[in-house]
């Protein structure tokens, strides 16, 4: 093991406490900007909802902010918006995400309302029901939108509708249409509260100073209904490959999404599902894919593949926009790009230029405060200690050629692929 | 603010450096003085073809080459084309910077354009634009763009009209290249962990020595006056719908610009990070439920573009709907003026933004490229300066200037029933 660098985020720069409540507080001085950045989660996520209420956990994340026991919408944003501060919540799958930023001056004031909505919302009707009047249509713009229509599509068909990750954390317009006042009162006071929750702060402040503000703000906090951790199974595997398709008029190109069942963050070769997945569809200009789809046959503007990674068994997915008529030569070439990661070990070159890609695109990724705190909350987020920066490159190296097949056998199997097809051509709008 | 050092290489390239020594990073930019208002008929959609052909190889670094190079440094690279300006960046860990500035000088003068990479390119660019016209308001931007400008090269999108994709060729994307990547015409920035010296130094080397053209005369027609109210109604399958309120802004060198900037932003917000729940917008159209989002841009231009107003429509209102709250607060701004909270909030606002849009190296030197392309390299740097002079007086004048019926173009988007289409046999 190589020792950790001074200059990247570690466990001997980065101050961090748990709170008695079950906080975890994380902080990194970056004395190089004017601004703070907070980052934060619950455990709050829609995995906590039953299928009808699909969307409840994201309604009341984003209602947060419509309301307090001690400030109203207008004081709430009006405080935030007078010193061009910002603080959103956001609702994921497994947790309630949390951001916010402002100049350093106003930290103090961040946190005392990201405290305070958390804490203390009330949910007033007008709010909820305007939030609600947004989402519809938001949900409305999308359905006729290509892109995210394939995605939809490949994640119904690739989780049964028995598992979270079938669902959007959005929901849909039966389900958000039918959520009262009292089910997003009812679901904050089981499921928001302190335990698990984790907060970084980021930016031109005094640790200690920025810990105590936190502390003051949170360390009184306490949910005793809070319930235990819910996990995401692994889905049964698909017995077939499946096609859906959707159609959309007005459309003049195609969207593809195929998906397979990915790594979670804390499997053992999901280091090695990222190399493999950088080579098939990420390194240079979009991988292999982006090299047989775009550049050499001219088909798409967009052809990559992404590893989700988090918290459960998140898609592996491939996606591209092209002409109606080359969908199928378009899907041809990615699977036949599949094939090869998947039947042959990649090149001695493949390997050193994203090792090296992965291992050299660290100080990038450290450059903001923003990132700084991603890869904080990360690395506490799936138990990786505060040393992982240190020692990233260490594990990237020592991955191997064989490693990477494995990885790609592992997941990438054409005989549970959904392919899903959102555009001008097919039977289903 | 680090200084800045400006220099003028003799063969006529720009070449600008900031020293920022915050993160082991630098970036990298080339900025070209030409974008799609320099484009004729015919040729729309050309500055933005000929920034992909620059990906596509010289004989030192060929199609691909580049790519793994900089990926395998850490690196990205990327490039935009803007209607403005066509610039191209690398940000990478300050001791590979060099194949950056090495890449940059060779394709200034030697790409290659080879005829079955500008064909295989013809298709993914249409591909580009019809992935943009999924999207319905892509359209209705581009019915607004081409009312509001009748003559200038505004008038067009940046990725071209179709037409024009499918008929320009090699040769017509060879000639304005060479036409208009040379070292008068063009900036180069540095922003990050170097020393100044050994930096020019270095730059000196890689591009001193590359052939010194005089700057060409760039392609523009001056738009005419409007004379009254333009609109235009687009029809697209969907369910949401859409308003565009546009006016004439002046150039972004013109002393009114930022006085409409901070009109702007306590219309709509600074459009940095705060969401803008308190504004005047916000309050008009979202809180009274007939919009579900109001956003609005004055965009930094070389020429006189526009202030334009979006308002997404809720799923059961009517761009008809919205007009008239929102013509409503137009003259609210011109007869009542505005709050000395609302200036002072707009202020911090404006700081807040430009703190947390220069956090990177990358932001800044994009700041940097794009101040170049207005004509003063200064622009960015005093921007927050002299936002802070404006006055309320000043708001409320330049709302009676620029805010009229006769410079106004008013676009609506309305959907069409998807149901009622079938899909093709």
């Amino acid at each position: 093991m190589t020792p950790p660098n001074e200059s990247i985020p570690n466990a001997s720069n980065i101050a961090r406490a748990e709170l008695d409540n079950g906080i975890t507080l994380l902080v990194y001085e970056n004395a190089a900007v004017q601004s703070v950045n907070l980052m934060g989660s619950l455990q709050a996520g829609s995995i906590y909802e039953s299928p009808v209420q699909n969307g409840l956990a994201s309604l009341a994340a984003g209602a947060l902010k419509t309301g307090t026991v001690s400030r109203d919408f207008d004081a709430i944003h009006g405080a935030l918006e007078d010193v061009g501060a910002d603080l959103g919540f956001r609702g994921h799958v497994h947790k309630v995400g949390l951001s916010g930023k402002s100049l350093a001056e106003d930290l103090g004031l961040l946190l005392q309302i990201a405290a305070d909505t958390l804490r203390q919302p009330v949910f007033p009707a007008e709010h909820v029901d305007r939030l609600r009047g947004e989402r519809l249509t938001w949900l409305q713009y999308s359905n006729y939108d290509s892109r995210y229509r394939a995605a939809k599509a490949m994640r119904e068909a690739l989780y049964p509708d028995t598992h979270p990750y079938h669902y959007g954390t959005y929901g849909s317009d039966d389900t958000i249409a039918d959520l009262r006042v009292d089910d997003l009162k009812n679901f904050h006071a089981a499921h928001f509260g302190p335990r698990g929750m984790i907060l970084v702060i980021v930016g031109a402040v005094d640790a200690g100073e920025a810990m105590g503000l936190a502390a003051d703000a949170f360390g009184d906090w306490r949910n005793p209904e809070q319930p235990a951790v819910e996990q995401a199974a692994e889905p049964a595997a698909n017995s077939e490959a499946r096609r859906p398709q959707v159609f959309l008029p007005g459309k003049t190109q195609s969207d593809i999404c195929m998906g397979v069942v990915g790594p979670p963050r804390k499997a053992e070769d999901y280091l090695a599902a990222q190399l493999a997945n950088s080579v098939l569809g990420e390194f240079g200009m979009m991988g292999r894919i982006g090299k047989s789809v775009r550049e050499e046959k001219g088909l798409a503007y967009y052809a990559y593949s992404r590893v989700g990674g988090g918290h459960g068994p998140d898609p592996w997915t491939i996606s591209a926009g092209v002409n109606p008529d080359n969908v199928e030569l378009a899907i041809g070439s990615i699977v036949e790009e599949i094939e090869r990661l998947t039947s042959e070990t990649v090149t001695d070159e493949d390997l050193a230029d994203n090792q090296s890609y992965f291992t050299g695109r660290m100080p990038l990724r450290l450059e903001s405060n923003e990132g700084i705190a991603s890869n904080i909350h990360s690395m506490e987020s799936f138990d990786l200690g505060m040393d992982y920066l240190a020692h990233y490159e260490d594990m990237i190296y020592r991955i191997t050629k064989d490693d990477l097949l494995r990885a790609a056998r592992h997941y990438l199997r054409p005989e549970r692929m959904v392919v899903a097809v959102a555009g001008p051509v097919g039977s289903d709008s | 603010m680090p200084s800045l050092t400006c220099h003028t290489l003799s063969n006529g390239l720009t070449v600008l450096l900031r020293e920022v020594h915050s993160a082991p990073v630098i970036s990298w930019w080339l900025a070209y003085r030409v974008g799609s208002r320099n484009e004729p008929t015919g040729l729309t959609g050309i500055s933005h073809w000929v920034e992909h052909m620059m990906f596509k190889g010289t004989e030192r670094f060929p199609a691909g080459a580049l790519d793994r190079e900089i990926d395998r440094a850490g690196g990205q690279w990327n490039a935009f084309t803007s209607m403005d300006a066509t610039k191209y960046f690398e940000t990478l860990p300050a001791d590979k910077i060099d194949i950056a500035m090495q890449a940059e000088a060779d394709r200034m003068s030697n790409a290659i354009f080879d005829a079955d990479e500008t064909e295989s390119e013809r298709t993914v660019i249409i591909s580009e634009r019809q992935g943009a016209e999924n999207q319905p308001t892509f359209w209705l931007a581009e019915e607004v763009r081409g009312a509001a400008f009748r003559v200038h090269g505004y008038h067009h999108e940046i990725i071209g009209d179709e037409t024009d994709l499918r008929t320009m060729t090699r040769d017509d994307l060879y000639r304005h290249y060479r036409r208009h990547y040379c070292p008068a015409n063009a900036a180069a920035i540095a922003v990050g962990a170097f020393d100044t010296e050994e930096m020019l130094a270095k730059i000196e080397r890689l591009y001193g020595s590359i052939e010194a053209d005089a700057a060409p005369a760039l392609f523009t027609r001056a738009e005419p006056e409007q004379q009254g109210e333009r609109r235009v109604v687009v029809e697209r399958p969907g369910k949401t719908a859409f308003l565009e309120l546009c006016h004439r802004a002046p150039a972004a060198d013109h002393d009114d610009w930022m006085k409409l900037q901070i009109m702007n932003a306590i219309l709509s917000g600074s459009g940095g990070a705060s969401d803008n729940k308190t504004s005047r917008l916000y309050q008009a159209l979202v809180k009274t439920e007939v919009a579900a989002s109001v956003g609005a841009w004055l965009t930094p231009t070389v020429d006189p573009y526009l202030y334009s107003i979006m308002v997404t429509l809720r799923d059961d209102r009517r761009p008809e709907e919205a007009e008239p709250l929102l013509l409503a607060e137009i003259e609210r701004l011109q007869t009542e003026g505005v709050s000395d909270a609302e200036l002072n909030k707009a202020r911090k606002q404006t700081r807040a933004a430009f703190a947390y849009s220069t956090e990177s190296v990358t932001e800044q030197a994009y700041w940097l490229a794009q101040s170049f392309i207005l004509g003063d390299v200064h622009w960015f740097d005093n921007y927050a300066e002299r936002l802070m002079q404006v006055t309320a007086d000043d708001v409320r004048e330049v709302a009676n200037r620029y805010l009229v019926p006769r410079s106004r173009v008013l676009g609506m988007l309305h959907p069409t029933d998807p149901d009622q289409e079938t899909p093709p046999a």
